[in-house]
């Protein structure tokens, strides 16, 4: 049953990322709107410089480097960058929650690749060779450093939310729940581990049945341990619901948006993309425009604002 | 204790939502540090007060006249609605669909933006100019309008309470005009929200759903341009008139024979300058011409209807606005038969013409445009204008259009440019993409209606004005004569008047103007004194 009760959840936390991921990636066209520095732009981003500091610069090779997209974007995933760069303050709440996250994301790894290699024969455990003792030690080590990293991070962070006046009127009740969801998934835990799972082994046998697809041997999970995998999982299946989803959706923000500085070229992807979005039909009703639905951006925007008034 | 001001609190009538005290205002730099040393603020007038809606804070930027009963009040609040419906659909707004809604869905209203903001640090953080405010509160309607179709419990619990009536729809259209768009408080969010392109999105509703909108911007703006050419109201005739006029002007003042060409078909470049600094900063265009003529480059001036005049104030409120007069822009480029359109000094109308209508102009429209940043910074070091420095022997320093660094990344060819023929360039702290708006961006510039003059130089510009002082920290002494380079109109026009609000010039020979008056003011081959060193 609680297998059956992971899988749904993994399925769902998949299916949500996906989802929203392909609704955003599916979205028409913009208009350009990018903010520097921007990342990519060889030998420019330090200062914020871009390819239009070039004279005649749509007839020379524009300088691309992903290099430099990867200089930003892991101390600003990993580090959280930008918040300690801006808003320091914050960072010592932030940072722990967020970084605690990763490594709870590394002790899943961990967790998947311990059921593996069990299911595969191997023995994961102080005993079992180097490979067994080196993913026995990790599993334990990332999973009290990641628990212990996201408790603090959260009760900071919802210590905050509670205390301090500019946060609190900014609050909606669900930022409260996610955060004490969060708190008590931590907490029990921690708890698991510190009573009934102390190496882990109890949660790395749960993988093993997880990635086996075992349903028929019946072993019996201490209590704490699977309240741990039902909260564990409805916190998987829940984030990607809530705006917790820019860890993925910041990809979008950045690449589309921020960083999208690709100029539009005669008889490229691009042209071929504004040409279809004048055809949408608009019906903003302003005396200025008057869209009746029929019109679209093509015609309203090669005509003058006399013509839309009637007034020709 | 400051008042605090909750999300709920700006759909609860009252006369003022928020007041403004000049004693919160961020303290400004010697010699402006105490109270008697800046102007006053002056307050509302009554009449302004029983005519347009004004209960947001002391001042009024859009001017909407009150509603005369509850039917009409009723009929705003439903057509406020139907624009929220429109802006989230791909249809009415694929222009900014999904920027709108990453933003939309996403803050974790950390306010690592609230820093950022020198609306926000200028007034004392009043709780309202809190870039996430205005946001926060569109969220809200958002999410109960729009995501969830007019809300429920469990949205309210889930998203936050807000309520959709008069008060607020209207100190929302306030709101949105008490953000320049510099979007320095994007820059530095952690997950990408941009709190600029809300606000733009809400004036955006405004003007294309129920037609209200900034006057300045629209009716004697792009309206007006698009009618007869430019929103200075110069018309063909009279824009070749004043350029005669400048050319004369500008030949006796450098010695050379200046003549500005127009409608030159097969010229290499078409430059369109902001009409308005033919009007108010003639020696502007009329230095272009110079440096033009004596580089011997192959170039000309339109006639065309908006060819003369390179706003485009749709970029501050309308697409469709916005569209349009990129278009005429982009046809008198076309009908010339130019290589390519070489922006003047205007930072919105680089960024509208070069970056936001790249996704606008499409075959034979998409003329190469090109910065007069770029354009300047090869003629001089190509050897083809001859400067001698030391007549640059003054302190300079250099404003950031936000317009062309931070959002064009033009950053580096001006300051090669300062570096070299003025030696006492120093820069602005923070410069760059990093730099602080005039506080006349998104068109308060050219907005001065009943007291907002008085937010826009004591709140607006306060950082600018701080930022101005501190460069000068050493020189403020009134026998130094000092140079803010300003190469944007816009900018220009915010600093003109800042200047004249704190006395400036009078007091510490503090003056301001374009980078190509500064060119043209060390060329060898020019007569010497070119800079105004006069109030203008």
């Amino acid at each position: 049953m609680l297998l059956v009760f992971c899988y749904v959840c993994v399925v769902v936390f998949v299916a949500a990322v996906l989802c929203r991921a392909v609704k955003i990636a599916r979205l028409p066209i913009h208009l350009r709107w990018e903010l520097y520095p921007v990342a990519h732009e060889k030998g420019r981003a330090s200062y914020g410089g871009s390819y239009l500091e070039e004279s005649d610069w749509w007839t020379k090779p524009r300088e691309s480097s992903w290099v430099g997209e990867l200089r930003v974007m892991i101390p600003e995933i990993i580090l959280l960058a930008g918040v300690w760069e801006h808003n320091r303050n914050h960072w010592f709440r932030s940072f722990p929650f967020h970084f605690g996250l990763y490594v709870l994301a590394g002790l899943f790894g961990l967790l998947l690749v311990g059921g593996i290699a069990a299911a595969a024969g191997m023995d994961v455990s102080t005993g079992g060779g180097l490979a067994g003792a080196i993913l026995y030690h990790l599993t334990y080590l990332m999973g009290y450093v990641g628990l212990g990293l996201g408790l603090v991070g959260t009760l900071a962070l919802l210590g905050r939310r509670i205390f301090e006046a500019d946060y609190r009127e900014y609050a909606k009740k669900a930022d409260y729940l996610n955060l004490i969801f969060f708190a008590v998934t931590f907490v029990v835990a921690l708890a698991a581990h510190a009573t009934v799972d102390r190496d882990f082994a109890g949660l790395r046998a749960f993988f093993e049945r997880l990635v086996t697809f075992e349903f028929s041997s019946a072993v019996a999970l201490p209590w704490l341990t699977g309240l741990e995998i039902v909260l564990a999982s409805v916190l998987l299946a829940y984030i990607p619901m809530t705006h917790m989803s820019h860890f993925f959706t910041k990809w979008f923000m950045y690449h589309d948006i921020r960083w999208s500085d690709e100029p539009n070229l005669v008889g490229g992807k691009i042209e071929r993309q504004v040409a279809a979005a004048f055809e949408y039909p608009l019906s903003w009703s302003a005396p200025h425009i008057r869209g009746d639905g029929k019109k679209n951006w093509g015609d309203v925007a090669t005509s003058g604002v006399e013509e839309e008034n009637g007034e020709k | 204790m400051k008042k605090r001001i909750g999300i709920e609190d700006i759909s609860k009538p009252s006369p003022t939502l928020s007041e403004l005290h000049q004693e919160d205002f961020k303290p400004l730099p010697p010699p402006f540090d105490r109270p008697e040393s800046t102007p006053d603020f002056a307050p509302l007038s009554e009449k302004a007060r029983e005519n347009y809606e004004a209960s947001l804070d002391d001042t009024i930027a859009v001017s909407i006249p009150k509603p005369k009963n509850k039917q009409e009040e009723d009929e705003l609040v439903a057509k406020f609605l139907s624009g929220l419906q429109k802006l989230f659909t791909e249809e009415n707004n694929w222009t900014f669909l999904q920027p709108l809604l990453l933003s939309m869905d996403h803050c974790a209203t950390c306010h690592t933006c609230s820093d950022a903001c020198h609306i926000y640090e200028a007034s004392g953080r009043n709780p309202i100019y809190r870039p996430a405010y205005r946001s926060e509160v569109f969220r809200r309607l958002y999410k109960k309008f729009v995501k969830s179709k007019g809300g429920g419990l469990l949205q309210a619990w889930r998203d936050g309470e807000i309520e959709l009536n008069w008060t607020t729809v209207a100190r929302l259209a306030e709101l949105a005009y008490r953000c320049n768009l510099c979007r320095r408080c994007a820059q530095t969010c952690p997950i990408g929200v941009d709190n600029g392109l809300i606000a733009r999105e809400i004036r955006k509703l405004f003007s294309q759903e129920m037609g209200i909108t900034a006057k300045e911007l629209h009716e004697t703006g792009s309206v007006l341009q698009l009618k007869v050419g430019s929103s200075t109201g110069m018309n063909k005739a009279v824009v070749k008139d004043n350029m005669e006029f400048i050319d004369e002007d500008v030949s006796e003042m450098t010695g050379m024979t200046i003549e500005t060409p127009w409608d030159k078909a097969g010229a290499d470049v078409l430059l369109i300058h902001n009409a308005g600094e033919i009007m108010a900063w003639p020696m502007n265009p009329g230095a272009f011409a110079v440096i033009f003529e004596s580089a011997g480059l192959s170039w000309t001036m339109s006639s065309e209807i908006a060819g003369y005049d390179s706003i485009n104030y749709g970029v501050w409120y309308d697409d469709v606005q916005l569209a349009r007069v990129a278009i005429k822009h982009a046809e008198a480029a076309k009908k010339l038969g130019v290589k390519k359109i070489v922006l003047g000094e205007c930072g919105h109308a680089h960024k509208a013409l070069t970056v936001i209508a790249d996704r606008v102009l499409t075959g034979d429209l998409n003329v190469p445009r090109e910065s007069c940043m770029v354009t300047l910074e090869d003629l001089i070091f190509s050897g083809r204008i001859k400067v001698d420095p030391e007549r640059n022997d003054f302190p300079v320093t250099l404003h950031d259009p936000c317009n062309l660094v931070r959002l064009m990344g033009v950053v580096e060819p001006q300051r090669r440019i300062l570096r070299h023929i003025a030696p006492k360039f120093r820069e602005m702290e923070p410069h760059g993409v990093h730099n602080y708006c005039c506080g006349g961006g998104s068109g308060f510039a050219i907005m001065s209606g009943h007291n907002f003059n008085d937010w826009r130089h004591q709140i607006g510009g306060r950082k600018k004005l701080e930022q101005i002082l501190n460069a000068f920290k050493d020189e403020l002494d009134p026998s130094i004569k000092k140079f803010v380079c300003t190469p944007c109109s816009n900018c220009k026009g915010q600093l003109r008047d800042l200047i004249a609000y704190y006395d400036l010039w009078e007091k510490h020979s503090i003056m301001y103007d374009g980078l190509v008056e500064l060119i043209v003011n060390c060329m060898t081959d020019v007569k010497p004194g070119f800079i105004e060193w006069e109030m203008h």
